[in-house]
């Protein structure tokens, strides 16, 4: 169990979740697994660019330099996707979406560094769905009142009622079961390859490594975003407006 | 009745095999959505961009039910819910 805690590759197909440590909470066992390990690491290498970022930004000259480019080209990049879904919402969502979408993007290509991409454990893609769930009604209530919701609810007729609260509910479901799937296939169809293919597996699993962690993981993230951003939208639009 | 452990091992085998061919109506419908991107393309090559990312999104969305087949069968294999 503690060999190999960071590594997805190993001599057996081994890519599900393992416990590092546990400890006792209020009578709970309480474990901190890979994915904590791996969360706290991309985390770190956020918070590292964000410091470097940061330090870029207030000493930022009139003719950028290389890294003075990247940070402003990746602002720009995210204000341009989110205030081309959202229209005049963006303002005040442009944190939001902007914070997911590196966390998610740094998450999914965290395997080309040898960890468990985190997004592959559906306690993480859960929470996630579960902060946009919260956004959306948050908005909801926000923008189109009470009357505005239940009048919502019961469209087209009263009695489909129950069927719009289920597919309310489904929304976060849906969306963190979609991010979590595609990840897990790509990370347990590469402990696969590895494992199985361990003699031959040289150099070549490079390219699996290109579509399954850089491609994917990549749509995944503007998808998840994407959708997100749809839903609130969709949830501040009102009928007059 | 009881069924020893490889038994009902071999069971969700099969079960994880049948439920993978779910792929199939996403694949289908992945191809519809290329095609008809790829068909956009052609009469408005201007729109490119837009074309490119509401086919993606629109993929991605049909892919959901693809995925949750694929789901069941990880866990009918990794999981071994059925196992006593």
């Amino acid at each position: 169990m503690g060999q190999g805690i960071l590594l997805s590759g190993e001599t057996e197909v081994d890519f599900m979740i393992h416990g590092v440590f546990s400890y006792e909470l209020f009578g709970q066992t309480v474990w901190i697994t890979r994915t904590h390990v791996c969360v706290l690491i991309v985390m770190l290498i956020i918070m590292a660019f964000c410091l470097f970022a940061n330090r870029a930004i207030k000493r930022a000259s009139e003719v950028p330099g290389a890294f003075q480019n990247v940070v402003e080209l990746v602002v720009e990049m995210l204000d341009n996707m989110i205030g081309g879904v959202m229209g005049r919402y963006a303002v005040n969502f442009r944190n939001y979406i902007g914070t997911i979408f590196i966390f998610i993007l740094i998450s999914n290509i965290s395997g080309l560094l040898g960890l468990r991409p985190p997004t592959a454990d559906y306690g993480v893609t859960f929470a996630l769905g579960i902060i946009t769930f919260v956004l959306i009604h948050f908005n909801k209530f926000k923008h189109q009142k009470v009357s505005g919701v239940i009048k919502g609810l019961c469209s087209p007729w009263p009695i489909w009622a129950p069927i719009n609260i289920i597919s309310d509910l489904a929304v976060p479901v849906s969306l963190s079961l979609r991010l979590f799937a595609n990840i897990l296939s790509g990370t347990a169809i590469m402990a696969l390859i590895y494992a199985l293919l361990s003699k031959v597996a040289l150099m070549w699993p490079a390219a699996l490594h290109v579509y399954f962690d850089l491609f994917s993981g990549a749509i995944q993230t503007y998808v998840f975003c994407m959708l997100t951003m749809t839903y609130i939208t969709d949830a501040c639009t009102t009928e007059e407006s | 009745m009881e069924f020893n452990t490889n038994f009902i091992l071999g069971c969700s085998a099969i079960g994880a095999g049948l439920a993978v061919i779910a792929g199939i109506g996403p694949g289908v419908g992945q191809g519809i959505a290329a095609g008809h991107a790829a068909a956009a393309v052609g009469r408005n090559p201007g729109a490119k961009s837009d074309v490119t990312s509401t086919m993606l999104l629109g993929q991605a969305v049909a892919e959901t039910t693809g995925l949750y087949g694929l789901l069941v069968a990880i866990l009918l294999l990794f999981v071994k819910p059925l196992v006593p």
